[in-house]
């Protein structure tokens, strides 16, 4: 329990995917403009990110280590996350229109986001079992969530402040980014003390 | 002759007016990620040119090959194999490399430059071009990571491709500011070298209309979706 809420906590908080590991930045810079979209991007994530989670694990213990076939890695993993994210828009589209229109069009932008795959490799790199896995899965996409759902809210007040010309557009967004990155690092010695 | 001339462009195009990373924000994440110092950024900017290269020529060459409606998959399992190679190597030869950069050499899979250039551009033209435009895209993915590296490298850490800088150490005129190569160090030197290469290519814009003697259109990077593609518009932007 206790490994569990330590991998939980880190993941949302100190080990930010977007913030701290660079994980996810793409959608973070392109869908934080309004918070109806950050939080249906960071719903999407969330689900796929369990899910891949999820399938990654037994295939990369019983298949790929279990033929010893690891170096094939990489190829297999994102073919799956490909395969996947298909599967539960066709599967959302038909069983659960509400969900499917809420989270749609997010999800085929999901495939070539890094968090996704890169969550599946660090929790191989990690050695975690299935259940620290699937915690992990959800702790990174909390963590996903948390930091479009701040951003967004910081992004609305930037968009509309008067900023010098040539920082204009992306770049203050990205010095913005960096203040709420700064932010984040008040959480680096929260582990240690909570579990330490 | 009159052909290397039309190819030249193809081949500069990255490098500033097109740089992936800068101007259209591709591949960001190990843009931001790696670049604590010169030598990460450069060992990153590498390997993504040898996947962009290789995966640019293999896609040209079976452009008409790959059915039009399983494109994306094959490109991605075409791409994921050279990224394999590239891991396989790194581990090889260049273990400190490999440590260093970490996850983001499986990453290169995603890194959206990659497959932007190959649905754009590899799978449309023939060899040579594709061959031009993947060197292009590479030098300027590892001109941008270079820069960012070699910022953060001196500011944040007081050296330069590992060698200590004097002034810049502990005790010096300069002490290392260390959040430059922490995370918001990445976010904050990424914006402010795109806001440089805004206002150098809107200068070379303006200097080039004034030429012309007409107004050309600025192309912007605010809509990297329409540089990348491969959501056809469905929404944000994915690197």
């Amino acid at each position: 329990m206790r490994t569990m809420l330590i991998i939980l906590f880190s993941a949302i908080l100190v080990d930010n995917f977007v913030l701290s590991r660079f994980l996810g930045i793409c959608p973070f810079l392109g869908v934080s403009k309004s918070l109806k979209t950050a939080m249906g991007m960071g719903f999407a994530v969330l689900f796929v990110l369990v899910l891949a989670a999820a399938i990654t694990w037994p295939i990369n213990r019983y298949l790929l280590e279990g033929f010893g076939i690891e170096f094939l890695r990489t190829l297999v993993f994102i073919l799956v996350i490909a395969a996947l994210v298909q599967l539960v828009e066709t599967i959302l589209k038909k069983m659960l229109p509400p969900l499917y229109k809420a989270l749609g069009i997010y999800l085929p932008l999901i495939t070539t986001n890094c968090a996704v795959l890169g969550l599946t490799i660090l929790n191989i790199d990690n050695g975690y079992d299935f259940v620290q896995s699937l915690v992990n899965g959800a702790g990174v996409g909390l963590g996903f969530m948390l930091a479009l759902f701040l951003f967004s809210g910081v992004r609305s007040r930037v968009d509309r402040a008067d900023v010098p010309a040539f920082l204009k557009g992306l770049p203050i967004t990205l010095v913005a980014a960096s203040l709420v990155s700064l932010s984040f690092f008040g959480f680096k010695g929260l582990i240690e003390r909570l579990f330490g | 002759m009159a052909e290397k001339r039309t190819l030249l462009p193809v081949f500069t195009n990255g490098l500033l007016r097109e740089n992936p990373v800068l101007r259209l924000v591709l591949g960001t994440c190990p843009a931001l990620a790696v670049t604590t110092s010169v030598e990460n950024g450069l060992g990153m900017g590498l390997a993504a040119t040898f996947v962009l290269l290789g995966s640019n020529i293999a896609i040209s060459l079976l452009r008409k090959v790959i059915p039009d409606r399983v494109r994306i998959p094959a490109f991605i399992t075409i791409i994921a194999g050279f990224v394999s190679v590239v891991q396989m190597l790194l581990k090889a030869y260049l273990p400190a490399l490999d440590k260093a950069l970490g996850i983001f050499i499986p990453l290169i899979v995603v890194n959206c430059i990659i497959l932007a250039r190959a649905e754009m551009f590899a799978s449309k033209n023939a060899l040579l071009p594709s061959i031009l435009d993947a060197l292009g895209m590479g030098a300027g993915f590892t001109a941008a990571l270079l820069s960012m590296g070699f910022l953060r490298e001196i500011l944040g850490n007081g050296t330069l491709l590992g060698a200590p800088i004097p002034v810049l150490q502990a005790g010096g005129t300069v002490e290392p500011i260390l959040i430059f190569i922490l995370p918001p160090g990445g976010f904050f030197v990424f914006g402010l070298l795109i806001a440089l290469s805004q206002a150098l290519s809107k200068r070379l814009d303006r200097r080039a209309a004034a030429r012309a003697g007409a107004a050309g259109g600025t192309k912007g990077p605010e809509d990297p979706c329409a540089a990348c593609g491969l959501c056809q518009g469905k929404g944000g932007d994915q690197g």
